[in-house]
């Protein structure tokens, strides 16, 4: 187990390294303009744009440029010239909402998506599973953005029953950043629902199928209890990890169609003005940390898979 | 009978899944017809720009932009029959080229990722140690971003540069670029699954009896492997295209895909959600049509994929 | 064992009481090719402290009848026919709360594969320990208890730390005794074993086979033993049932089945047992020709295409009698007359199926 974990480790940071590499390329190397100007951004002037090339060594060799880039990265030095803010300090201030909006959904898809999947799998075949699954297709061919502007527009706008975006802090006005979040939450739930529901569904149909189960039942036991301590349990295991991915996956920028259908000013937003701003430090600094969390977590996710999978932590 | 002719057979009589595989095709059909309808019917193009004249509807004329900048709702009339957006634009034009340019994406990018999904899968499930080493390190490095924070990252930078790699140069405006980076974004999820059922297929033995039968490495990968894989890619690909086209909406939307003038569904809802609360025509018609297309695909990707199941031994018959 | 009555006195001689009536059934699933008939109107019985063999290929039935005592193949495509009385309660079309009850508690199911038949992340002590509780208000502690003395019993060593460990830690015949400590935990009446030993080596087989032997004698419990092999039944069994595509072709006692087997197909069986005393002969008999598929049994006999005796009465449905004057227990299927059976099975001078020319009564 331990000679697992630290392969694993080490995998990742291999990996990290990587990612950093291949971001670095993408964002300063790829020839196509100069970096230093697209760095600059739109309200740049010449002399801007040759301070910029020295502070980040573009006019140096290839991997002088990718050391400092990664040191002003690191160092929280890195500053948007177009809106004169640094970058990490504003991450920071904006992480609070897309945090509010991730959990929040993540807690409230995982819980209906369970739900679903396995009312689909017990009728399987059913009526009740034909409902459920054509509900789970709708929400998984739904693009998250249009799926909230018609929910702004109806549920908000029209029938007023929910205030129209934009994000009241926690500690603000609780009640407030509860009746915001309401929609954003629902809406970025809905696409995971679809996807999720029907992963359970088929897992617990193959489960519910396996030897194990049909020994379970010679057993006597009930039911409800086979289903949930036996079939279920071996179920959800896939499930909670890729879980933890897309959570990562959204924190690292992942909720920007949310955040801006809504307007919240969290991470998500800050990238998608970036990009319409045409605006590339804070792009650059986010995508780094956004690919250094999932690989992070899904190091950790796997890790946790054998620890909790007495088979592979018991094996020498 | 043959596992694709019984699979045909089960897809033929799974009649929901083949009614939304025409509801796509149908959509398509639609879309490849652009100019024919922009021609004949609406008597436009997809740019040009009404923004100043007016238009009679029924007995009534009307201002195509209203001096608030409200352009008008469908008139469900040859012209600008669903409407105009905020530029005089007429939307149904835009919609069926909009569409095109998205369908177009959306398959080459399909085309992108199952190929080089295959490849990278098929190698690195094949030759297993330090080749799989390095490929699967690769899938996971795309695989670690996001995909849009990824897809919008690259599509700006190319977008505003073009690429210029020496042999090849794009400049920003054309759909190639949003289709390889698409393309590019989904292949380890293509590649992934295709690995694991090379590395189980690979155990078995007559991958060993074929090599000892002299069997080149290519001979192998392609005429032993590679059959079996195709069930994965055939049940893969309408997958692919499903997310492309969405990815592909989600950048054109955020303004990193499809560049203006060119109409794609994303841009129009993008559009659209500008002038929210006002003219929802704008973001509903082509976000109906988007969800239309997709759950089509959705549908009979999961109607091919039921049929191609073997694990289904005792179906409960209709 | 602790929490039971002691064990009857099992007198071998005396007709025992019966515990599994089971009479007309029959078991149909319907599939995307038609309809499949997995088992047709099999009728048999069990006594207490009886070990009654059901023995076939696969696809004969024998798994599919044992898994339906049990109320385990039940689905929108099954349809199943017939009645089976343990202790003269119906089984066949009882509510789930009483399959329920009866599971575990009156009927238990030892499996073929012990490793995919065990939950793979639960330690085996819990896994008794929550068969126990499903039937019996019990403390947990005290149940575990009781779990691990099973253990003891069914001869695992050290049981208490290994009442800790998962499936995956334990060897292939320690794994199916802990599903024999398991079946055990609530002293069934009717002991259902669905090839035991099946997936375990050769010297293994002999020790469960032993180890179930034990049980029969000490808790009185009848037994179910469904398998192919009918050297494995030698020891053990009380009478033996033999399967083919889905029907009781012969039953009757051990003795009448091997020393005066009535059915062709039982020779095939008899004939490809190896025997140390036996004459070498060039190739291991095996009977010819495959099981016919259960979409479109043959009309008539079910073993006509593959029995080199078959004649023109064969193809009439042979019913299921007792064909010998004073064995009423002794039945098969087969209209040939007692005389040329008794002629024609031997083969190479021990029983079996010849190959070859037909012969015609």
């Amino acid at each position: 187990m331990a000679r697992f974990v630290v392969r694993r480790i080490g995998s990742a940071i291999l990996v990290m390294f990587a990612t950093s590499v291949l971001t670095f390329l993408i964002f300063q190397a790829i020839p196509s303009g100069d970096p230093a100007f697209r760095l600059a951004g739109k309200y740049s002037t010449p002399a801007q744009v040759e301070s910029i090339r020295r502070e980040w060594g573009f006019d140096k060799p290839i991997y002088v440029q990718y050391v400092k880039t990664m040191e002003k990265i690191f160092d929280g030095s890195v500053i948007s010239y177009t809106q004169q803010l640094n970058v990490d300090q504003t991450v920071i201030h904006d992480l609070p909402a897309t945090l509010s909006v991730t959990i929040g959904g993540a807690v409230i898809w995982l819980l209906v998506s369970v739900l679903f999947g396995v009312l689909s799998a017990i009728r399987a075949g059913r009526y009740l599973d034909r409902v459920l699954t054509v509900l789970a297709f709708i929400g998984l061919s739904m693009p998250a953005f249009f799926l909230g502007d018609i929910a702004l527009y109806y549920l908000g706008y029209k029938a007023k029953i929910f205030p129209l975006g934009d994000y009241v802090p926690l500690t603000q006005n609780p009640g407030a950043w509860f009746s915001h979040l309401l929609l954003p939450w629902m809406t970025l739930a809905v696409l995971y629902i679809g996807i999720y529901s029907r992963i359970l569904r088929s897992s617990l149909l193959d489960t519910l199928g396996e030897d194990y189960v049909r020994t379970a039942r010679a057993k006597g036991i009930s039911e409800r209890r086979v289903l949930i301590r036996h079939a279920l349990r071996n179920s959800m295991i896939p499930l909670i990890s890729l879980w933890g991915l897309d959570f990562a996956s959204l924190l690292g920028g992942g909720t920007i169609l949310i955040e801006e259908v809504f307007n919240i000013n969290g991470v998500g937003k800050y990238v998608g003005d970036s990009i319409g701003r045409l605006d590339v430090p804070p792009i650059l600094v986010i995508t780094v940390f956004a690919a250094f969390a999932v690989v992070a977590l899904s190091a950790i996710v796997d890790i946790l898979y054998a620890a909790l999978d007495p088979r592979i932590r018991l094996s020498s | 009978m043959g596992p694709y002719q019984i699979a045909w057979r089960r897809l033929r009589r799974n009649r929901v899944a083949l009614a939304f595989g025409l509801l796509f095709v149908g959509i398509v059909v639609l879309c490849l017809l652009a100019p024919v309808y922009a021609s004949d019917i609406a008597h436009t193009t997809p740019s040009a720009n009404h923004e100043t004249e007016t238009v009679r509807i029924g007995s009534k004329t009307v201002d195509v932009v209203s001096l608030t900048g409200l352009p008008i709702g469908p008139t469900w009339h040859g012209r600008f029959f669903l409407g105009a957006d905020a530029e005089g634009r007429d939307v149904a034009v835009r919609l069926l080229y909009g569409g095109r340019n998205s369908l177009e994406i959306g398959a080459v990018a399909t085309l992108i990722t199952i190929i080089f999904g295959l490849l990278a899968g098929i190698v690195a499930g094949y030759f297993r140690g330090f080749t799989d080493g390095v490929i699967s390190r690769v899938l996971e490095v795309i695989w670690a971003y996001p995909v849009i924070v990824f897809g919008a990252a690259v599509g700006v930078i190319v977008n505003v540069g073009g690429l210029n790699l020496g042999f090849v140069k794009l400049t920003g405006g054309t759909l190639l670029v949003p289709a390889i980076i698409i393309g590019i974004v989904y292949i380890p999820y293509v590649a992934r699954p295709v690995r694991g059922k090379v590395l189980s297929v690979r155990g078995l033995d007559f991958v060993d009896a074929a090599r000892q039968q002299g069997l080149g490495h290519m001979r192998i990968m392609v005429g032993e492997i590679l059959p079996n894989v195709t069930t994965l890619a055939i049940v893969m690909i309408p997958l692919q295209l499903a997310q492309s086209i969405l990815l592909e909406a989600a950048l054109s939307f955020l303004g990193a895909g499809v560049q203006p003038p060119s109409p794609s569904w994303g841009t129009m809802i993008g559009d659209g959600t500008r002038l929210i609360p006002g003219a929802i025509h704008l973001t509903l018609v082509p976000g109906t049509m988007l969800v239309l297309c997709v759950l089509g695909i959705n549908i009979f990707g999961d109607g091919v994929r039921d049929a191609l199941d073997p694990r289904a031994k005792l179906r409960i018959e209709p | 064992m602790t929490g039971s009555a002691p064990p009857p006195d099992v007198d071998p001689g005396a007709a025992p009481p019966t515990l599994l009536e089971v009479s007309g059934l029959s078991v149909s699933f319907r599939t995307e090719q038609g309809v499949v008939h997995a088992v047709e109107d099999a009728s048999f019985t069990v006594g207490r402290g009886e070990v009654v063999a059901v023995v076939g290929e696969s696809g004969s039935g024998k798994s599919v009848t044992g898994l339906t005592l049990m109320g385990l193949t039940q689905s929108p495509n099954a349809t199943i026919a017939g009645s089976a009385k343990l202790s003269g309660r119906e089984l066949i079309g009882a509510s789930q709360a009483t399959l329920r009850e009866v599971r575990g508690a009156e009927i238990a199911m030892i499996f073929q594969d012990p490793m995919s038949s065990l939950n793979p992340v639960v330690r085996v002590g819990e896994q008794i320990v929550e068969q126990i509780r499903a039937h019996e208000e019990i403390a947990h502690d005290a149940a575990l208890a009781r779990a691990v003395e099973l253990m003891e019993r069914v001869g695992i060593p050290r049981a208490r730390d290994r009442s800790r460990a998962f499936p995956h830690e334990f060897s292939g015949g320690m794994r199916q005794r802990v599903m024999i400590a398991m079946a055990l935990s609530c002293s069934p009446r009717l002991l259902i074993a669905d090839e035991p030993t099946t997936a375990l080596d050769v010297t293994i087989q002999a020790q469960i086979m032993e180890e179930l032997g034990l049980l029969r004698r000490e808790t009185g419990a009848g037994i179910l033993l469904v398998t192919h092999d009918l050297g494995v039944v030698a020891d053990i069994a009380d009478r033996i049932i033999v399967m083919y595509a889905g029907q009781i072709v012969e039953q009757g006692s051990l003795d009448d089945l091997f020393y005066d087997p009535q059915h062709p197909y039982t020779w095939g069986l008899l004939g490809s047992i190896t025997r140390v005393d036996r004459v070498r002969s060039a190739r291991l008999p095996a009977i010819p020709g495959q099981p016919p598929s259960l979409l479109n049994a043959p009309a008539g006999c079910h073993f006509r295409p593959r029995c080199p005796h078959a004649f023109d009465a064969c193809t009439q449905p042979p019913a299921l009698e007792a064909r010998l004057p004073g064995s009423p227990a002794h039945r098969d299927r087969c209209f040939l007359e007692p005389s040329v059976k008794r002629r024609i099975r031997t083969v190479d001078g021990a029983i079996g199926l010849a190959t070859g020319e037909t012969v015609i009564s």
